[in-house]
């Protein structure tokens, strides 16, 4: 078992590659995509925090986070879906009024 | 010590190496594989956290099912084929720069501000395991378990409200 500092760097760098894609890339898929790999780096840590301190309440955390990631993903993906009827794109650059 | 070394870099070099494949795709597809290769290698370290339930949960629910949908999407509005548009030119020298500062102080505030640790001992017996998940879920966290229930609810709702075709009016 290696110290837990290894499992939380890894995080970190991972939720850095994360934020990146949001910062670079303009498909908004894409951009969703770096936003789980985001919540994904958080649930590293939250498990690595969890058997750190030997506690349930971490795990039972990374649990909810997947519900919502879940139901983010769902609203997420209909609302591409109805961005993509009504401009036919999805680069955010383009996205630039509320009016369908 | 060594085996642990060795499968927690090769596992890293995975994680990091897809997600940085996500980061640098030209397709939308190749994106999604990537990120599901991100997603089964922090699967197996799950596994090694002694979070087993945690570990098939991310296979199933995030490799599995959220990714089926994104794979859904991307090829029912045929969005394979990425657009590359002129960017704004300071963009990309601008968010590497931020990335970088993130990075660092999020290092700083891990590293410098706690000392280092030994390896934690090896868990007790059932940590991590469906019994122990569920009883603290049906014990000390029930209302938000139940609050899940509809938030899950209000964003099937949701999706179809937002797929749904406009009606006429008339």
């Amino acid at each position: 078992m290696l110290p837990i500092e290894y499992y939380t760097g890894l995080s970190v760098i991972l939720f850095t590659l994360g934020a990146l894609g949001v910062l670079i890339r303009r498909n908004a898929l894409i951009i969703f995509m770096s936003i789980e790999l985001m919540l994904n780096s958080a649930n590293l840590a939250f498990v690595s925090f969890a058997r750190s301190y030997e506690g349930m309440s971490g795990q039972i955390f990374v649990f909810f986070v997947i519900a919502v990631a879940a139901a983010e993903v769902a609203v997420g993906l209909a609302l591409i879906v109805a961005i993509f009827h009504t401009k036919r794109n999805i680069d955010v650059d383009q996205i630039n009024s509320m009016k369908g | 010590m060594i085996p642990d070394l060795i499968l927690f870099f090769g596992l890293a070099l995975v994680a990091v190496a897809s997600a940085i494949g996500l980061l640098l795709s030209r397709s939308a597809v190749y994106a999604a594989l990537n990120l599901i290769l991100n997603f089964t290698a922090i699967a197996v370290f799950y596994l090694v956290l002694d979070a087993p339930f945690l570990a098939l949960m991310q296979v199933t629910v995030y490799a599995g099912a959220i990714m089926v949908l994104f794979l859904f999407v991307i090829m029912l509005l045929g969005a394979e084929k990425l657009s590359t548009g002129p960017t704004l030119p300071y963009q990309r020298p601008l968010s590497i720069l931020l990335a970088v500062i993130l990075l660092l102080e999020a290092a700083y505030a891990l590293f410098f501000r706690s000392s280092p640790g030994a390896p934690p001992a090896p868990a007790l017996a059932g940590f991590g395991s469906p019994q122990a998940i569920g009883e603290t879920l049906f014990s000390a966290y029930l209302l938000p378990f139940e609050v899940v229930s509809i938030l899950l609810l209000a964003a099937m709702v949701g999706a179809i409200v937002l797929t749904k075709k406009p009606r006429r009016r008339g």
